[in-house]
């Protein structure tokens, strides 16, 4: 089994730690992973997006070939599309469609709905709501986890055991909040 | 041993600390910062008091860490690409004294400057330098190198440098460590006069390198982390991989066997004999570098008297520039690549800008309308956060060329009759090479305005202190500002009024003012909140 998935958002908006779940939850089974990152100068505001590849078996490349990605993992939407290139024509798109605006030529909402849509496989809904709704407004990036964990073939069981290790240190708080907004994804995806 | 999971730069440092390393020295930069950050964070560093504080720059940094070496203890120096140039006075100098205790340059390279202004290949020092260069494939030669990369320094008595690049540098994986090796202890060098390079001494010393060379190349030849596969079932063409290039070339046969010939090559200088053989077994070469094309120039360059076609970025066969991917090595190869659907034409970039309530902004704008009336042209700047203050809305600044350039750059287009002048450095950026171009300054008794923007960190990095921290109206006092003309004020939405008047009162100064906009970095700001909530 492999599983390569991109992971998109704005500089800021959490998608390392949804990595880090995922490769908690891939090592706990005994999966090898290859993460790689972005940092530097466009941490500050700009795109970023992480290479995350989990497998039960060797892993070369630290990059995904284009073609070849099972999910794009996006906490925004037009980020979502910034990668299609990468995605393989069975692959799915998981993403936020809340718009994360911090240009002035932000395009039309609408117009980058209907573009996601028009992939084959997506998942389209808006995760701050949902976040805001169970009152976990900074676990947006988990609420669109537990939206794609079915497609990974990852049980709930399983990232939930990721998400109180990883989150130990923060407080029974924030664990909580972290896994109703998990379970608030799955219901989604 | 447990394996853990940890960043190409991680890896090395984790490897460093229990090959026995006493001390690292280094100035943060991308994609290199990692290494010393994680030595900050380590428990085992703490407890074994090895150094790991930051150094004033890359020059610094490499002359301590030779001191270190000096007194006979395992030392590593870190630094991004472009931070070989400011150090590169003691890296080639370091090279003709040699080493004692373990001595390892860690140099990340940046091909395709996802955060840097050029993308020049370490190697290419490392071969100038003539001595041995070590470039990890993965994560977990990363960490072995560190132990090989020390033995060797101490087997041969010379600085080996471990370069690294950005993808391996800032990609995580599962890293098995080994046994902890103790400190070295301290041992001065057997031969106090190599550290004199005078002339007479120097020519000795430089001899003595030249004749080290066939013993580099040996150990490059016998290397652990080279190998060469000469059989196969096709010899139409024969595969040379340097470092990570050699994953693409697994994955792009989905780790299955590969028909052709391929040496993967981690151990510099160029083992020539396995090159020799590959040459004549094949009928042409095909060659996969990350970053310049150093490995083919070299082979290119007369290494050959035959005239087979070598193919690799000199021949358009792989792009010149920017770095590798999986595609780029399957399609050089002939093979089939299947991309996804294109990019839609609404999305469009989405550059970093300067975050939201950042000081910077507030010391641009105010700064805009300082220099409104003369037009634009006249304002240098520098490394850091606020080279963004060339994006809109600012469009502010004109200039971004090395640590350091802003102020010395704007000296000279003042002496040269620009009016106003004005650098725009940040703190960190200053500290690191600001000093010397203020100094220039003084002297000649410049017209210029110097700005320094105090956020109090090292921001674009990821917020590490710096060696100037707190002391920069004493610097520019002791180096002979006028005390009246040190300008310090809060950068807020609030002041600008201020902030513009205190500019233009500069502006019209004729000689050399200092103008301190301090407001605490947002992010640090944020994260100083979170701990302390925390406690």
């Amino acid at each position: 089994m492999k599983k390569d998935i991109i992971l998109a958002g704005v500089g800021g908006q959490g998608i390392l730690t949804i990595a880090t779940i995922l490769a908690h939850a891939a090592l706990n089974r005994g999966w090898q992973l290859k993460q790689a990152e972005v940092h530097g100068m466009s941490q500050r505001g700009g795109d970023v997006q992480s290479h995350l590849r989990l497998s039960d078996q060797k892993i070369y490349s630290d990059l995904i070939a284009l073609g070849q990605a099972d999910m794009i993992l996006s906490v925004e939407p037009m980020e979502a599309l910034r990668y299609l290139p990468y995605l393989h024509e069975d692959g799915w798109v998981i993403t936020n469609s809340k718009p994360f605006k911090n240009i002035p030529n932000y395009p039309d909402e609408q117009a980058l709905y209907k573009e996601i849509k028009a992939i084959k496989n997506h998942v389209l809904f808006d995760a701050d709501a949902i976040a805001k709704e169970i009152k976990a407004n900074r676990a947006m990036n988990i609420v669109v986890l537990g939206a794609a964990i079915k497609h990974l073939g990852f049980a709930e069981a399983e990232i939930a055991k990721s998400i109180k290790v990883i989150f130990a240190r923060k407080g029974e708080t924030i664990i909580e909040n972290n896994l109703r907004a998990l379970e608030a994804g799955l219901k989604i995806g | 041993m447990e394996k853990l999971m940890l960043l190409g730069d991680e890896a090395l440092a984790q490897g460093a600390l229990d090959a026995g390393i006493s001390g690292f020295y280094g100035y943060p930069g991308t994609p290199s910062t990692e290494i010393i950050e994680y030595v900050q964070g380590s428990k085992q560093a703490i407890e074994n008091k090895i150094h790991r504080t930051w150094s004033s720059n890359e020059k610094t940094a490499m002359e301590t860490a030779l001191g270190m070496s000096y007194n006979g203890l395992r030392t590593m120096v870190t630094m991004k690409h472009v931070g070989l140039n400011v150090a590169a006075d003691p890296f080639m100098n370091s090279a003709i004294t040699g080493s004692n205790g373990g001595m390892l340059v860690a140099v990340a390279d940046d091909p395709s400057m996802h955060s840097s202004q050029n993308e020049q290949d370490s190697r290419n020092y490392g071969n100038f330098a003539l001595i041995p260069v070590l470039e990890p494939s993965n994560q977990q030669e990363c960490y072995d190198m560190a132990f090989y990369g020390f033995e060797l320094s101490e087997k041969y008595h010379i600085p080996v440098m471990i370069r690294l690049t950005t993808r391996l540098s800032h990609s995580r994986s599962g890293v098995k460590r080994r046994a902890v090796l103790p400190q070295n202890k301290l041992k001065q060098p057997d031969d106090f006069l190599r550290f004199m390079l005078l002339p007479a001494i120097a020519r000795k010393r430089y001899k003595k390198l030249l004749e080290a060379q066939p013993d580099f190349l040996l150990e490059a030849v016998n290397s652990p982390f080279n190998s060469y596969t000469l059989e196969a079932e096709d010899y139409s063409r024969g595969i040379i991989t340097t470092g990570l290039a050699y994953n693409y070339l697994l994955e792009a046969f989905d780790g299955g066997p590969i028909p052709y010939p391929v040496l993967k090559l981690c151990q510099y200088p160029l083992p020539v004999d396995p090159i020799h053989e590959l040459y004549d077994k094949c009928e042409s070469l095909l060659i996969f570098e990350e970053g310049m094309p150093v490995v083919e120039g070299i082979i290119r360059g007369g290494y050959f008297k035959g005239s087979k076609p070598i193919h690799g970025r000199l021949d358009g066969t792989l792009d010149r520039d920017g770095e590798l991917n999986p595609n780029k090595v399957a399609v050089a190869l002939g093979l089939k690549v299947k991309p996804g659907k294109d990019v839609p034409e609404i999305v469009v970039a989405r550059p970093p800008a300067l975050c939201v309530g950042c000081p910077h902004a507030d010391s641009f704008i105010a700064l805009n309308k300082a220099v409104e009336e003369y037009g634009r042209g006249h304002v240098f700047s520098d490394i850091g956060c606020y080279t963004l203050g060339f994006m809109p809305p600012y469009n502010t600044i004109n200039s971004c060329v090395d640590m350091g350039a802003s102020i010395t750059m704007a000296k000279g287009a003042a002496d040269s009759g620009l009016f106003p002048a004005i650098a725009v450095i940040g703190d960190s950026t200053f500290s690191h090479s600001g000093m010397t171009g203020l100094l220039d300054c003084i002297y000649d008794k410049a017209n210029v305005v110097i700005v320094i923007l105090d956020n109090s960190t090292t921001g674009m990095t990821g917020g590490q202190d710096y060696t100037a921290l707190g002391k920069l109206e004493e610097i520019c006092l002791g180096l002979g500002v006028e005390k009246e003309h040190i300008r310090t004020f809060y950068p807020f939405v609030k002041n600008h009024e201020e902030m513009t008047r205190i500019y233009k009162e500069e502006i019209a100064y004729e000689g050399v003012s200092v103008v301190i906009p301090r407001r605490e970095c947002v992010q640090t700001m944020k994260r100083r909140n979170k701990k302390e909530a925390g406690k």
